[in-house]
């Protein structure tokens, strides 16, 4: 006898992104889904957005990684709340983790709230959190021709930011070749050229960032 | 990568379906992946050979219907099959386009005893 299913295998995680995003409305949180390779540099960017935004902003981190508290421990120096989840060799963050964070957290008082996935640029894409936007990183030393390799990921991002352009001069990375690739994978995306390091280009993605936070209120 | 944790996503569907349906056994499990979905075909059989056994679903085969990643235009309302990930409508070049399939990974139905 066959019996009809059609229900998708990532249906409970969407389902659990879907009351995320309910904790989130309720509490008027703002959150980013943070994606990139491992060394493209997420905490960096995390920690000058935190300076970026500061000021009128209240921000907390959930930091993904495999195994220990490194980045977590970075951003709460700053004096900004992190909490750190541990997937224990799972290569993504999946919705229940983050539904665990978001209920030890005091939500009342945070504005934009970033959440740092696991370095990979295959798997976190496939799998919603509750995020109101997906950011990437891509940073130069990567290479232009990625797009095509980890398509979903770039086609699935709101807002793509190269970083480490001040490396630019020592590759052959070329900035208008990976523009036009992005841009026909994903016409609506946001693009944002900075350098962690020097602070180029930075105060764009942030005041663009404040802009969507507070208009989301 | 994450194929073990999809397999275990996988089963708890097809498990509470049989049961549902008070299966004594899972022969067929007949899935949709679509083509730039993550998951691979072979992690999945290889996981599944070993989370299914001693349950309902062992021995139960595996067939899998691929699914070419297509997309609506909204400016023309023409569906069009992507190629390298060119989203760009072919016939009016619009670039308001929405991913119909292709990206799906989803149990269609079960053939039970």
């Amino acid at each position: 006898m066959e019996i009809e299913v059609l229900e998708g295998i990532f249906d409970a995680n969407e389902i659990i992104a879907g009351e995320n995003r309910e904790i989130l409305d309720r509490h008027g949180v703002f959150m980013v889904n943070l994606m990139a390779s491992p060394g493209a540099g997420k905490t960096s960017l995390i920690l000058k957005t935190l300076e970026g935004v500061g000021g009128g902003l209240s921000c907390a981190v959930i930091e993904g990684d495999i195994a220990g508290k490194v980045d977590s421990e970075r951003i709460a120096e700053q004096g900004v709340p992190a909490i750190q989840i541990n997937t224990g060799g799972s290569c993504h963050l999946e919705a229940k983790q983050v539904n665990t964070a978001l209920k030890r957290m005091e939500l009342e008082q945070v504005d934009l709230l970033i959440v740092e996935n696991v370095g990979n640029l295959v798997c976190p894409a496939e799998f919603k959190l509750g995020e109101d936007l997906k950011v990437m990183i891509l940073s130069v030393a990567e290479g232009h021709d990625k797009p095509l390799k980890y398509p979903l990921m770039f086609s699935e991002s709101h807002v793509l930011i190269i970083n480490k352009i001040d490396l630019i001069p020592h590759t052959d990375f070329d900035m208008e070749s990976l523009k036009e690739t992005v841009r026909k994978m994903n016409p609506a995306v946001e693009i944002f050229e900075v350098s962690c390091r020097t602070g180029e280009g930075l105060s764009a993605w942030t005041g663009w960032l404040k802009g969507r936070v507070e208009t989301s209120k | 990568m994450h194929e073990m944790s999809v397999v275990e996503s996988m089963m708890g569907v097809v498990l509470r379906h049989a049961e549902q349906n008070r299966a004594s056994r899972v022969t067929k499990i007949n899935l949709v992946l679509g083509e730039v979905s993550s998951v691979m075909e072979e992690p999945i059989k290889f996981y599944f050979d070993i989370l299914s056994r001693e349950t309902i679903t062992e021995g139960a085969e595996l067939v899998f219907r691929r699914t070419a990643l297509m997309a609506r235009c909204s400016q023309c309302g023409g569906e069009f099959k992507v190629e390298e990930f060119d989203f760009t409508c072919p016939d009016c070049k619009g670039t308001d386009t929405e991913i119909t399939s292709g990206r799906e990974f989803q149990v269609e139905s079960i053939e039970i005893n």
